[in-house]
């Protein structure tokens, strides 16, 4: 296993670090469970395309050494889709916030999703739209106040690994920063899966959210208020919500942040089926010739 | 399985096609293998016969997107992996599309973007022609930057441009828009469909320089020319393409004045220093005329009627067709203005291409139009009354 500083060597551009997130952030330690899963899997750089959108976490295609693409808001998946389907060998993953990816690219994540495109999305979920100030995001929870909604969210957040879910995704895993082991092999399965596989990390944005004092505050939260997944759970739509607004900071819960894998199965990815359909296709073209 | 080539996919010979399936026969000459689309009228044909076509040919893919911004999206990825790639829509979806447009400006993404027009805005007439969307090719992305813009006025010359489109987007790396219309796209005529052996295809400028040396956006390793050279993914190079202004190693540098001026200079110094390569037009009856009547795409064809009927009839009038929009052929348009006393600008629109004749046109030469919409295709009749000097309409109002 390779030093942390044998891999900062080998995977980043040390000439751009150090990294423009603020202190207490986890999109450093989420690059971190990401380059380690890599190496783990002796993945080769020439191999590897990472895609992203526009936000914070969106920024970390630009650290590593290897093929980026830090596209428009929202549509990272819909360019990764084109990238994967034109060469599948490629193993091509996508960095996307919530904002990115539950609101403005939300459309494209579950069409991704439904394909069964063989991608890998990690989606860095802060709940809120950290690089333009800690607005509201489809994923703040009920309660919480932001800059966007003084007078406290009134909207459902979104559980986006249970979205995943439904749309048919083949695998799902939920954790948080503090989760490291965990994300690891996460991301390690998800490489590995011939169709699509969502990995998202419920992860600190200490700046925006001033309820967490620092980032000790937040490991500990994440530590003692996270549910590991059951199949008991399996209806809830939202990660955390609140009998009453009031409640949003007494931290009396109705429910926690869901936690673990919660899909790992087999399904034939669009690229299997593809090829399926080039065979079809021809097969009808040299019959028809024959005519 | 033996997988079959172009040509004996498409069978060169004569036939009786629509201006869509033009297209798709000219993309597929020219080597096009990715193309991502959404449904709509009437650039609808398109999407379906690569959908037919892609999956025969050699590492060809054909995908039905969720929208036009994501089909954009998808065709800029696989641009990527060295793909000739493209998209096919109308108005609606042309707005849509602009947003990534504009990334592929940023990005030097070669691309084509078919744009099937019809009347708008909104919905408008999903069927009926229009050349409403000629000044959002040119600015319809925010901030500057220079794209290509072509637009033929036949079901062959569709097949011809659409290999040509590819051909500037190589080249010069830039998203080529390719314009049409509902008219042409869904009218029969003679097409010859060429052997892909007499179709000329142009090449990216390749990486010529070690890894350790190569920077993304840097010019001039081998080359005088101002386009870059171009990796791609999967390769031993690393590119990081992003939307922000970045400087030589594609690294985001988006406080600098200076940099960013030099990027986005020489967005439009690439295509400059082409102008020569990149523009066509085509002239007729110009020697001796005193009026000539500038038109292009569908009404070009209803011009070319009403100046052949003013020989007819002794009257000094000549026809210029813009081939090339944008870059804008303004030399052309200059040079002729200090010879004749009018031009009468034909269009499909209520005045875009007009404004920039007037804009390069000496002080000496009016500049009179003839504005369609709704549907209606200028009438040789009504051109010609122009011709003689007799205002139709009001004036429009800019």
């Amino acid at each position: 296993m390779r030093s942390s500083t044998e891999l900062r060597q080998k995977y980043l551009r040390e000439e751009l670090l150090p990294t423009l997130f603020c202190s207490g952030c986890g999109n450093g330690q989420i690059l971190n469970y990401t380059i380690r899963a890599i190496d783990d899997l002796n993945i080769s750089q020439d191999n590897l395309v990472f895609v992203s959108g526009i936000g914070c976490s969106s920024r970390l295609p630009a650290y590593i050494e290897a093929d980026g693409i830090h596209t428009t808001h929202g549509r990272a998946i819909a360019f990764a889709t084109g990238i994967k389907i034109t060469n599948p060998d490629l193993n091509v993953i996508v960095f996307t916030g919530d904002g990115d990816l539950a609101a403005i690219g939300l459309n494209h994540f579950l069409q991704a999703v439904r394909r069964n495109i063989g991608i890998t999305v990690i989606c860095v979920n802060n709940e809120t739209y950290g690089m333009t100030g800690g607005q509201l995001s489809p994923t703040t929870p009920v309660g919480y106040p932001t800059i966007t909604s003084p007078y406290q969210n009134i909207e459902f957040a979104f559980n986006l690994s249970f979205l995943a879910k439904a749309a048919g995704a083949p695998y799902v895993a939920r954790w948080t920063t503090a989760n490291s082991r965990q994300v690891i092999n996460s991301i390690k399965k998800g490489l590995q899966k011939k169709g699509f596989s969502f990995i998202e990390i419920i992860s600190p944005c200490p700046v925006s959210k001033k309820q967490f004092k620092n980032p000790k505050d937040y490991l500990n939260f994440f530590l003692n208020e996270t549910v590991r997944y059951s199949s008991n759970v399996n209806n809830e739509t939202s990660a955390r919500m609140f009998k009453d607004l009031n409640e949003c900071f007494t931290g009396d819960y109705l429910g926690k942040i869901i936690i673990g894998e919660i899909v790992d199965v087999e399904k034939p990815s669009f690229h299997e089926l593809y090829k399926q359909l080039k065979e079809r296709s021809l097969n009808e073209f040299w019959k028809n010739k024959a005519k | 399985m033996q997988v079959p080539t172009v040509d004996e996919l498409l069978e060169p010979k004569l036939q009786f096609a629509t201006g869509n399936e033009a297209i798709v026969y000219g993309a597929l000459l020219a080597n096009c293998r990715f193309f991502a689309g959404y449904p709509i009228t009437p650039a609808t044909e398109i999407l379906e016969l690569m959908m037919k076509y892609l999956p025969i040919l050699k590492e060809g893919y054909c995908i039905q997107m969720e929208d036009e911004i994501s089909s954009l999206a998808a065709i800029i990825g696989a641009s990527w992996n060295n793909y000739r790639t493209m998209t096919a829509t109308s108005g609606p979806g042309f707005s849509l599309m602009q947003e990534n447009i504009g990334y592929a400006c940023m990005t030097e993404t070669p691309c084509v973007i078919v744009d099937v027009q019809r009347s708008g805005p909104s919905t408008g007439q999903p069927t009926k022609a229009a050349q409403g969307d000629i000044m959002q090719a040119r600015w319809g992305t925010h901030g500057d930057h220079y794209i290509i813009a072509l637009y033929p006025n036949s079901i062959q010359e569709n097949l011809w441009l659409t290999i040509r489109a590819f051909n500037l987007a190589d080249k010069y790396r830039v998203p080529v828009i390719l314009l049409s219309d509902a008219v042409i796209a869904h009218s029969r005529e003679k097409l010859v469909i060429p052997f892909q052996k007499n179709v000329e295809l142009a090449k990216r400028v390749p990486v010529t320089i070690d890894r350790e040396k190569y920077h993304p956006f840097r010019t001039g390793y081998t080359q005088s020319t101002k386009v870059p050279e171009m990796d791609k993914f999967g390769d031993e190079y690393y590119t990081h393409l992003t939307g922000l202004t970045h400087d030589i190693k594609a690294y985001p540098a988006t406080e600098s004045a200076e940099i960013h001026e030099k990027l986005v200079r020489r967005f439009y110094e690439k295509i400059a220093d082409n102008r020569q390569d990149i523009i066509r037009f085509e002239q007729k009856y110009i020697e001796d005329a005193e009026i000539v009547v500038i038109s292009y795409g569908i009404s070009s064809r209803t011009a070319l009627m009403a100046v052949e009927e003013a020989r007819k009839k002794g009257l000094k009038v000549g026809y210029l067709r813009l081939i090339t929009i944008w870059p804008f052929p303004h030399d052309i348009i200059y040079e002729l203005s200090n010879k004749i006393s009018k031009f009468i600008v034909v269009e499909m629109n209520l005045g875009q291409i007009y404004h920039k004749i007037k804009e390069h046109s000496g002080s000496n030469c009016e500049v009179d139009r003839f504005n369609s919409i709704g549907g209606k295709i200028p009438h040789p009749k009504e051109i010609m009354k122009k011709i003689k000097g007799g205002p139709i309409k009001d004036e429009i109002i800019d």
